[in-house]
């Protein structure tokens, strides 16, 4: 098993809590049903954040809302500063906005590299193979399998595909919708070891889970989101601590 | 051995047609869902704008180059201001407006062109060159080869370039397509462009030995979707065995059986696809996409 960073060792200088990703206000509706209520949500530079919330409470909304991938009817979306709230999605990839949608959404029938460099489609730079590189030694099994269609890799391995493509945009900023969702527990540790590890590399991470506990454990600051409403906000540790946030999300 | 060989030579001819056709038809509807059945009416407008503009004094490579961009010109007005506008319409909607395309395509190509059959002179004479006793027409052979150079061109943008690849991306799953930076508006507009070209050139290929006319494009579909169906639509490589299939059925039934029937066996097929396996013989992927 990898070295995991833990909470103890000392955080990579941060560059002063620069404003990332602002989300003020927004709201979104599939038809009638409103999803998201007003929803406000900061990430700073260096951060994991992550908001948790039960089934249908907002949270796919919201990163697809940032992503650009879904309608907004009201509210904003700020990213280093600048209104990107009706912006195209592949606009925002172009200003270091990168998801990780739910259920993986790989290219199934495209080769593991085919959906790594897929991942880099925005960027022009020669630096494209050396990324790959890079993905390859923090998923070593994806290079053993790299000319073989994506469809055949198992959940887990669909799932740090996934996030290897998100990664080969060189995101600001990458959106991680239930990373966890239908993987085995050791899976499930790796994948949030890795996630932690990111922040090492400069990335910074929303990070959207049902998995309130593991999801919290990992983060710096935490939002509790309820029926498209952010109901908790603060701390990742103060909140694993708070009796509400425990005794609705955390089963204890 | 003679006549076998005879109906095989026509049969290859007009499957390679249909095979053209039914490209088309794969490759709009993998990046969009819409199954273009104003995918005839570009076979024609290549054939047509040929015949008009080398009529008007161009030279022939020179026409056939000006319809083949006149055509893309009208496939991408098509996405544009039918298709595009309709976004997150359904699938029968946007069925329709694409009949509806078709006929209008056809009454304007009634207006701006005639009411007349064309021939296109053929590209290398009319001495046929006799194989084994059957004769071919070097037009034939110009079309046989034109398909398979356009399907070798297909196969790399596919497979080699990057905006090859964000095609098939976009056809494998679209919210990640967008998710990644591709635009998949683009990626629509151009598989519109892609296949109207595609079937300009096909058209142009066989005006010389089927004759074209303002209305020769509703057949043409309709035999190239059969070929898509059988094939498995979606399947490019079903699609052109669909294609050549149909067209080796009609050769040989035309002349085994009866000519007269020639255009029906395109339709027997597409029930007895519909029928006994409707994912076609290279098996669809499945039809609901989520």
């Amino acid at each position: 098993m990898p070295e995991t960073p833990t909470r103890e060792t000392p955080m990579p200088e941060t560059p002063m809590q620069e404003t990332l990703l602002e989300v003020a206000d927004l709201a979104s509706a599939y038809g009638r049903v409103k999803a998201l209520k007003g929803v406000s949500v900061t990430v700073n530079a260096g951060e994991i954040v992550s908001l948790v919330g039960g089934n249908g409470a907002g949270k796919t909304t919201l990163l697809r809302a940032i992503s650009g991938v879904q309608p907004v009817i009201g509210g904003s979306v700020r990213f280093l500063g600048e209104d990107v709230t009706r912006l195209a999605p592949h606009a925002r990839v172009d200003r270091g906005i990168a998801q990780v949608p739910e259920g993986r959404q790989i290219f199934a029938p495209l080769s593991i590299e085919d959906n790594l460099r897929l991942g880099a489609y925005r960027r022009r730079d020669d630096a494209i193979a050396a990324d790959m590189e890079a993905v390859y030694e923090l998923f070593p099994m994806l290079k053993a399998r790299r000319a073989t269609p994506a469809g055949g890799l198992s959940g887990g391995q669909q799932q740090m595909l996934a996030m290897g493509r998100a990664l080969m945009s060189r995101p600001k900023l990458l959106l991680l919708d239930e990373p966890s969702m239908g993987l085995a527990p050791i899976l499930v540790d790796q994948i949030f070891e890795i996630i932690a590890s990111l922040k090492q590399r400069g990335v910074t991470v929303f990070l959207v889970e049902q998995n309130a506990a593991a999801a919290l454990s990992i983060a710096d600051r935490g939002y509790v989101i309820e029926t498209g409403k952010i109901a908790h906000e603060g701390e990742a540790a103060s909140l694993l601590a708070d009796d509400r946030v425990r005794a609705a999300y955390l089963g204890i | 051995m003679a006549e076998l060989l005879q109906f095989i030579f026509s049969g290859l001819t007009v499957g390679a047609v249909y095979a053209l056709v039914a490209l088309g038809f794969t490759i709009i509807y993998n990046a969009s869902d819409v199954v273009n059945f104003a995918q005839g009416e570009f076979v024609m407008l290549g054939g047509m704008a040929t015949v008009f503009l080398a009529a008007a004094g161009l030279p022939l490579p020179l026409a056939a180059i000006a319809a083949v961009v006149i055509t893309v010109a009208v496939g991408l007005g098509l996405y544009l201001f039918a298709i595009k506008p309709a976004r997150g319409a359904s699938a029968v909607t946007l069925i329709i407006i694409t009949i509806g395309a078709s006929i209008a395509l056809r009454g304007a190509a009634q207006i701006v062109f005639d009411k007349q059959f064309h021939r296109l002179p053929s590209f290398s004479g009319d001495d046929p060159i006799h194989i084994l006793g059957a004769t071919i027409l070097p037009q034939s052979l110009w079309v046989i080869g034109g398909a398979g150079v356009i399907l070798a061109a297909l196969w790399w943008f596919f497979r080699v370039t990057l905006t090859g690849k964000a095609v098939l991306a976009t056809a494998a799953n679209r919210l990640a397509a967008s998710l990644v930076g591709i635009d998949t508006r683009f990626v629509v507009g151009l598989s519109f462009a892609l296949s109207a070209g595609i079937g300009a050139i096909a058209g142009i290929l066989v005006a010389p030995i089927t004759l074209t006319s303002y209305e020769v494009g509703t057949m043409l579909a309709l035999k190239g979707f059969a070929a898509a169906m059988l094939g498995g639509m979606g399947n490019p490589i079903g699609a052109v065995a669909g294609g050549l299939l149909i067209g080796l059925l009609e050769a040989f039934g035309a002349g085994y059986l009866s000519s007269t029937y020639k255009d029906a066996f395109a339709f027997v097929v597409i029930l007895l696809v519909l029928f006994v396996m409707p994912g076609g013989l290279f098996g669809a992927r499945s039809v609901e996409r989520v």
